[in-house]
């Protein structure tokens, strides 16, 4: 009898709106603490609330993102806690009637076409951001704790899967599609590095033939996706260990350490919270209708799951779709303009994918305000088609381009790299081969056929690469014939 | 008298300092007295008289603040030992408005703290005291407020009122008090009791008095969210109109059992001039009123458990020591919170856990449902309800000190108008063998207040109540 695991993913997204979910301070990443602060962000005596219409707008765009169905009433609670980067002390979040609730997100699996339920996306706001002085940096060691309350009040989205992921992988690959998703919608800057999507696991493992669920433990603090993947995994052996040893999994929270490769648990009080949930007084219902809802679907860009779809419809396989659909922007743009002008999808595809992508690398340039037109990538895959360029020259070619050099044709004459396909010049090469070499132009004779290989490898090297090994290994096959 | 030039904005603050200087040694309204910036909005609103600015009719009145408001740079408590220190980075909406409006803002009025009372004795400074009796209280938890305006130490006044902390101090120190429509007045800066009951209002010696200051300080705020987009009722329309052709209701509920004979003789008294007025006197019973109490003092406890977390010491206001954050909180708020405060945040903590919410906090929304609902059938059969605004006149300092329950039962008359979000006023009709005053409660339905403001100034009218405090002053 084996063991299968049960994950839900909750996923915290900052939403990158300009302006704090209740109040009117700017949301920005690294500024000076505590200079993006008021009244409301900083909990004062007297100070209310009042919802960002933007926010409510980007949740509604996930939500229909994820084919979520959009609450026409739905309520903020308050969340009941003391922490001390939590100035009100009870956190504005929502409860029985999140804003999005009871949509799927689908996944490739293996080439497979997984469907993971998504319960609920809900809004919230962030809390203040506590720095422990002290050796470890853990709470309980430190010395003295820094508050900065510039994140408190920024506006937080949180997606709750349904249990439906059934491996570490899948819920690595779940996380990087939401990523990739609110990328995609221009909702968040989903910096993983600056904590704006942000992930716990609920995990727990059953028999392989049970219906029934088992206790689940929650994971906490996994701050990359590797990190995700790597804790729900850790999580699954010590699970199933513990069960093989007759054991019995503890409902609980455990927290991630990075370093060690393990979860631990943490104080159980944690874990068994009472949030004295009740509705939020100082707000009133939201109460999004349709005309709103409808603009809101009316703006959302091509999805990555369609997007993918669409690419593999151009004749791209699933990776490479996948790859491109990742890409860049302006890359995906380049990638319509080549087809366009006429260039094989796929062709133009890995280029884009390969090439270009290795040449942003290597000069660390904006994708946004890459040098190349659709129109030139569309001509050097005609050249090499007709037989114009080599593909290794082709690639010289390429930098040339993107130097701005010029077009790929005027790059090839420029850089001399128009291939030999005079068959008088190569013949001459050809004939200059076969007499240095009459070892290898025997042992052809003789029947082994990957002599000829040798030879054309001779010919590229006489020619400095320009000539065609197509039209090389013809005319040597002729000349050997003779 | 101030547009005309007889008198000063600067000669009426420093005659009403006069009256703060000679009074307060007995009141106690005031926490905080504003000489300079009052003295400073005062030659302002001179200044700007004497160049035609005229910022209308509240320029140049001294008024005061139940320090619940937060005030720009002017220590604001609550009452609290929590917030002693504390001096906000902002002016309430309120506030805000009446200085636009050219009001004098004078000083800061003691409170139960954080509003949590019924006399003001729940003062961390100190109670305040009734100048119609200084062995009694004022009332509360607008209690200073009601103290100051009553001995002449203010014009005017803003108060809260969660279940009738604007009203029944008002009926005891015998003013006009009244808690506007839920929404119609900005919270922003309201040092938040319980959020969904809070409201604003003033304190003043008349009915046209509180007009004014309504008219002031009320209006669309985009900073509450529950703030009332508008339109807003015409508070002068009714005044003077009598109510000849107005359906009263005396609801029934309030009488009995806990009333004082002289409440209750007053009240019918009256009752009887409205009708002499050409107004129909129904008897209107809406049964939930007996369980109102009940479900306001869980919601209430319960809003304020959260309202009052923020106060921690991690960020302002009082602090004591600990070796962990956690230790430091508990401390600081141990420490802070007085006795009826704690025992309110341990009411709303309990009634919001698990296990207990359906049966406390689920059930007092019910009822608090079904009294709108008992409102909203009284209201199709009448325009206003009429009560006593507390079952007794001002009672002994001490008195209830000991007994939570008895206070509570002060507010018995004025809640049910919390619970339903609806306007009601207190308007002073007489008072007892004691001399005691006695106030009549107009209660209308939610933006019902030009109905409400027309039957308070016919009642006003045929009360004549005339009588002032008999404040021995100390010499200046």
């Amino acid at each position: 009898m084996s063991w299968q695991p049960v994950i839900g993913v909750e996923v915290h997204v900052e939403l990158s709106s300009d302006s704090k979910m209740f109040c009117g301070c700017a949301v920005e990443f690294g500024a000076p603490p505590n200079t993006r602060v008021c009244p409301v962000c900083l909990g004062l005596p007297g100070a209310l609330p009042v919802t960002n219409r933007k926010a409510i707008e980007d949740i509604i765009a996930i939500g229909l993102a994820l084919d979520c169905e959009v609450s026409g009433h739905s309520v903020f609670h308050r969340k009941n806690y003391f922490y001390a980067d939590l100035p009100k002390n009870y956190q504005i979040s929502q409860y029985d009637i999140p804003v999005c609730h009871d949509g799927h997100l689908d996944l490739t699996v293996d080439g497979e076409t997984r469907r993971i339920g998504i319960e609920r996306a809900h809004m919230e706001e962030d809390t203040g951001k506590s720095t422990h002085l002290g050796e470890t940096g853990r709470i309980h060691a430190a010395e003295s704790t820094l508050l900065d309350f510039n994140r408190s009040g920024v506006p937080l989205v949180e997606i709750v899967s349904r249990p439906d992921l059934r491996s570490a992988t899948e819920a690595r690959l779940y996380a990087q599609e939401l990523r990739d998703l609110v990328a995609e919608l221009g909702v968040s800057d989903a910096r993983m590095e600056e904590g704006s999507i942000r992930f716990d696991a609920n995990v727990s493992v059953r028999r392989e033939e049970s219906e029934e669920l088992g206790t689940k433990v929650e994971i906490k603090n996994m701050n990359s996706f590797r990190s995700l993947e790597r804790a729900i995994d850790h999580e699954i052996d010590r699970q199933i260990e513990l069960a093989e040893r007759g054991g019995v999994v503890t409902q609980e929270t455990r927290h991630w350490d990075e370093e060690a490769g393990v979860t631990h648990s943490m104080r159980a009080k944690e874990g068994s919270s009472d949030y004295r949930y009740f509705t939020e007084p100082d707000l009133v219902p939201m109460e999004p209708d349709a005309v709103w809802i409808d603009e809101i679907a009316a703006g959302l860009p091509e999805l990555p799951v369609a997007r993918r779809q669409r690419y593999v419809g151009d004749g791209l396989d699933e990776d490479l779709a996948g790859v491109l659909s990742a890409s860049p922007p302006q890359l995906r743009k380049v990638y319509a303009e080549a087809a366009e002008a006429g260039a094989s999808p796929r062709s133009a595809a890995n280029w884009l994918v390969g090439e270009v992508t290795g040449w942003l690398r290597r000069e660390g340039a904006d994708p946004d305000a890459l040098p190349l037109r659709g129109e030139q990538l569309a001509e050097l895959v005609t050249i090499i088609d007709e037989g114009v360029v080599s593909v290794s020259a082709a690639k010289e070619v390429l930098e040339g381009v993107l130097a701005g050099e010029g077009s790929p044709r005027a790059v090839a004459q420029k850089r001399d790299l128009v291939q030999i396909s005079e068959s008088a010049e190569l013949s001459a090469v050809v004939e200059k081969v076969v007499e240095d070499n009459p070892d290898a132009v025997a042992s052809f004779r003789g029947g082994e056929e990957k002599a000829i290989g040798f030879l054309v490898g001779q010919v590229m090297r006489e020619t400095g690469g320009r000539a065609d090994p197509r039209a090389v290994n013809e005319i040597l096959r002729q000349a050997l014939s003779r | 008298m101030l547009r005309s030039g007889e008198l000063t904005a600067v000669d009426l603050l420093a005659s009403v300092l006069d009256r703060a200087h000679r009074t307060e040694a007995q009141l106690h309204a005031y926490l905080t007295i504003d000489r300079e910036g009052a003295g400073r909005a005062a030659a302002q609103a001179d200044a700007d008289l004497a160049e035609g600015l005229d910022h209308g009719p509240l320029h140049g009145m001294p008024l005061a603040l139940k320090d619940n408001m937060c005030t720009r740079g002017l220590e604001t408590t609550a009452s609290s030992q929590i917030l002693s220190g504390y001096h906000p980075p902002y002016d309430a909406t309120v506030v805000s408005k009446l200085r636009q409006g050219g009001a004098v803002i004078v000083g800061k009025t003691n409170l139960d703290e954080f509003a949590m009372g019924s006399s003001t004795e729940n003062s961390a400074y100190g109670p305040s005291y009734n100048p119609w009796d200084i062995s009694r209280v004022p009332g509360g938890s607008s209690g200073g407020s009601a103290a100051a305006v009553a001995a002449g130490s203010a014009l005017g006044a803003l108060g809260s009122d969660t279940g009738g902390s604007i009203r029944q101090p008002a009926s005891l120190t015998g003013l006009v008090g009244l808690k506007p429509t839920y929404g119609t007045v900005s919270r922003y800066g309201l040092i938040a009791f319980a959020s969904s009951l809070d409201q604003i209002g003033p304190l003043t010696r008349t009915v046209e008095d509180a007009a004014v200051v309504l008219e002031t300080v009320w209006g669309h705020d985009p900073l509450d969210s529950t703030s009332h987009p508008g339109p807003y009722p015409d508070l002068r329309e009714g005044l003077g109109r009598g109510v000849d052709g107005l359906r009263i209701g005396v609801v029934e509920e309030l009488s009995g059992e806990g009333y004082e004979p002289a409440v209750e003789r007053s009240v019918a008294e009256m009752v009887k001039s409205l009708s002499g007025a050409g107004a129909e006197i129904v008897e209107v019973s809406l049964p939930t009123f007996d369980i109102a109490l009940s479900a306001y003092y869980l919601i209430a406890p319960a809003e304020a458990s959260a309202n009052l977390a923020r106060f921690d010491g991690v960020r302002y206001g009082h602090r004591s020591g600990g070796a962990t954050v956690e230790a430091l909180m508990a401390r600081t708020r141990a420490e802070g919170f007085g006795p009826e405060v704690t025992r309110r945040i341990l009411l709303g903590t309990y009634a919001l856990s698990a296990g207990y919410y359906e049966a406390f906090y689920g059930q007092a929304q019910k009822v608090r449902a079904a009294i709108q609902e008992d409102f909203d059938r009284a209201y199709q059969r009448v325009d206003v309800l009429v009560s006593p605004t507390s079952p007794t006149v001002a009672f002994p300092v001490g008195d209830r000190v000991d007994d939570p329950l008895a206070m509570y039962l002060s507010d018995i008359c004025t809640i049910p108008s919390n619970l339903a979000g609806h306007p009601a006023i207190s308007v002073p009709v007489g008072l007892d063998d004691t001399g005691l005053p006695i106030g009549f409660q107009v209660m209308a339905p939610a933006l019902g207040e030009t109905v409400m403001f027309r039957a308070a100034a016919e009642v006003e009218r045929l009360a004549g109540f005339e009588a002032r405090p008999r404040l021995a002053e100390v010499p200046a």
